[in-house]
């Protein structure tokens, strides 16, 4: 049996990330993965690379880091939204100034997806779906047909994915999983603080369980007030409802929020 | 002239449905497919037949099911049939509003409730005024739909708002934000909104007369074009005369591939003025969060 913990959209919340690790440390994981977005709406984007670096977390591209290693000109997330578009560009310019031109360099070296093999369970790790870096898989927008679908076109057991920043699991039937781990770098649209991990479970009976990580948020939001990011930003880090890039929700996580 | 670009069906992501056919209670001026109260190019699906097309849709993996016309809510089985979609998919209704009354708003709300996967009702508007709106839809058409998009946000069920562009570029900003500003006031409190290019067929065709070109999308077009943002890439038209490559050339003859979803998955030339602007804009039928540009995984690196 293995088990692994999977993180994903750190957006820049070293505070987050430096609590989920220490709660790693302690469940005494086979190996840790990244499955992309370290930069994005919070303060001082350099700040994650040490902690992901020190604890050995293997880590993947996500659209955020792509852009941002690829010196373009928006985070590809695809606003159409005049609002959500002005605010995603403020994140996006912030981080790009703030990161060094080597950990730019090095999210360019990280891979896009990696593949496990354990004891014949084959696993696929990526940012958005196996197709696409930046294809949302939102649950209430991923039928069981279309995901059995990536996983044939795929040729894999489990499938964990990120991007959208809300966590969700189907299980298949069969050994046959879809995860999406969800992201420590902000609430999910829930009207708490809290963040998120996954655990998951390679073995007899492979399952995945989902850790609410409470962290100093409040530390966070006076960083971010200190940084001028906007207030719309922080209050999310407080208040746990999305205020921003709201317009890719579809309408069952759109209507669990607030905004 | 140079040869239009031919595309293959890839996967099967968007099953369109054309429940109502052309079958309209009004007739907006720049309606691409000339729908309209005496329209009958095309007519009502069964519900037989459009579960038929859900389930072979189902088989083959399908990630979005979307009810088109004409106006859907003509057809008398519409909710029956959105039921059976939402068992195995998002669904997606796309409706001028006028017809969703308390009960339907009720019906709507829920089978949204029920189901596991997301209902979204697309409700067009094309002003933010009486007066816009009702210049493009016809007289009275404002005030009924929006009255129905107030009654699906009041339930939770918030409707996205569906906008041909009929303004210049420089009024984008004010004319969105007229949109907002008005939805807020009448109840929808959290607008959603989309914003679709006017499309060179039907009724605009012949509004625009004499404006177009005589283009047609290439291969040099398509050379480091993210494909998966035209539809043909990726979805299908059912009708009760046939499956379609696209819901926009239902009126294109040259566009009906076959009887069934099966003799319909072959590939596409894009010799049509609207395939060029489905090009330049991308992604213009489905839903915001559908296709987005972005570097495909296929070669990519991987580690293992």
């Amino acid at each position: 049996m293995k088990r692994f913990a999977l993180i994903g959209g750190i957006y820049s919340n070293w505070r987050a990330l430096e609590t989920a690790l220490s709660d790693i440390a302690r469940r005494q994981v086979d190996a840790t993965f990244c499955l992309g977005d370290l930069g994005a709406f919070g303060p001082y984007p350099d700040r994650v690379f040490p902690v992901l670096q020190q604890a050995g977390v293997l880590c993947l591209q996500g659209n955020y880091d792509h852009s941002l290693a690829c010196g373009l000109a928006d985070c590809q997330c695809g606003y159409t939204d005049p609002r959500d578009n002005h605010f995603a560009d403020l994140s996006y310019d912030y981080t790009f100034r703030h990161t060094s031109p080597a950990h730019k360099a090095w999210l360019g070296t990280l891979p896009m997806s990696r593949r496990l093999d354990v004891n014949g369970t084959r696993l696929l790790l990526c940012h958005g779906s196996p197709r696409k870096i930046n294809e949302f898989l939102w649950e209430s927008t991923s039928p069981d047909g279309f995901l059995a679908y990536l996983l044939d076109e795929a040729g894999v057991d489990v499938l964990c994915v990120t991007h959208t920043g809300i966590k969700w699991h189907r299980d298949l039937g069969g050994g046959r999983h879809v995860v999406n781990v969800g992201a420590l770098g902000r609430p999910e649209n829930d009207g708490t603080p809290r963040v998120w991990y996954a655990l998951l479970t390679i073995g007899a009976t492979s399952g995945v369980e989902f850790i609410p990580i409470e962290y100093d948020h409040e530390a966070l939001a006076a960083d971010m007030h200190a940084e001028r990011l906007p207030a719309e930003f922080i209050e999310t880090i407080l208040s746990g409802w999305w205020t921003t890039c709201l317009e890719v929700l579809p309408q069952k996580e759109r209507a669990r929020g607030r905004f | 002239m140079t040869s239009a670009a031919a595309v293959a069906l890839g996967h099967l992501d968007n099953l369109w449905i054309q429940v109502s056919g052309t079958q309209c209670n009004i007739e907006c001026r720049h309606c691409f497919n000339n729908s309209g109260p005496r329209a009958t190019t095309f007519g009502h699906m069964t519900l037989e037949a459009v579960n038929g097309a859900i389930a072979a849709a189902s088989a083959r993996g399908v990630r979005d099911i979307y009810f088109t016309g004409g106006e859907p809510f003509l057809n008398v089985e519409l909710l029956e049939m959105i039921a059976c979609a939402l068992a195995v998919a998002p669904t997606t209704v796309l409706t001028n509003g006028m017809l969703i009354s308390d009960r339907i708003a009720d019906r709507l709300a829920g089978l949204a409730n029920d189901a596991r996967y997301s209902l979204e009702v697309r409700v067009s508007l094309d002003g933010y005024t009486e007066e816009m709106n009702d210049a493009i839809r016809g007289r009275g058409v404002f005030r009924v739909a929006l009255a129905g998009a107030v009654r699906l946000a009041r339930r939770n069920l918030l409707p996205l708002i569906t906008i041909v562009r009929t303004w210049d570029d420089a009024d984008e900003l004010a004319t969105l934000a007229g949109f907002a500003r008005v939805l807020k006031e009448a109840g929808c409190d959290r607008p959603r909104i989309k914003v679709l290019p006017p499309l060179p067929l039907g009724r605009e065709l012949t509004r625009i007369a004499g404006l177009q070109r005589d283009e047609c999308v290439t291969t040099a077009m398509l050379d480091g074009f993210d494909r998966d943002l035209l539809m043909c890439s990726n979805s299908r038209l059912v009708t009760d005369r046939g499956v379609w490559v696209c819901p926009l050339l239902v009126e294109q003859p040259d566009a009906r591939l076959g009887t069934t979803l099966d003799d319909a998955a072959s590939s596409y030339e894009l010799r049509h003025q609207a395939c060029v602007t489905c090009w330049r804009y991308g992604t213009i039928c489905g839903n915001v969060s559908g296709h987005i540009e972005g570097p495909d995984l296929a070669g990519a690196p991987e580690a293992r």
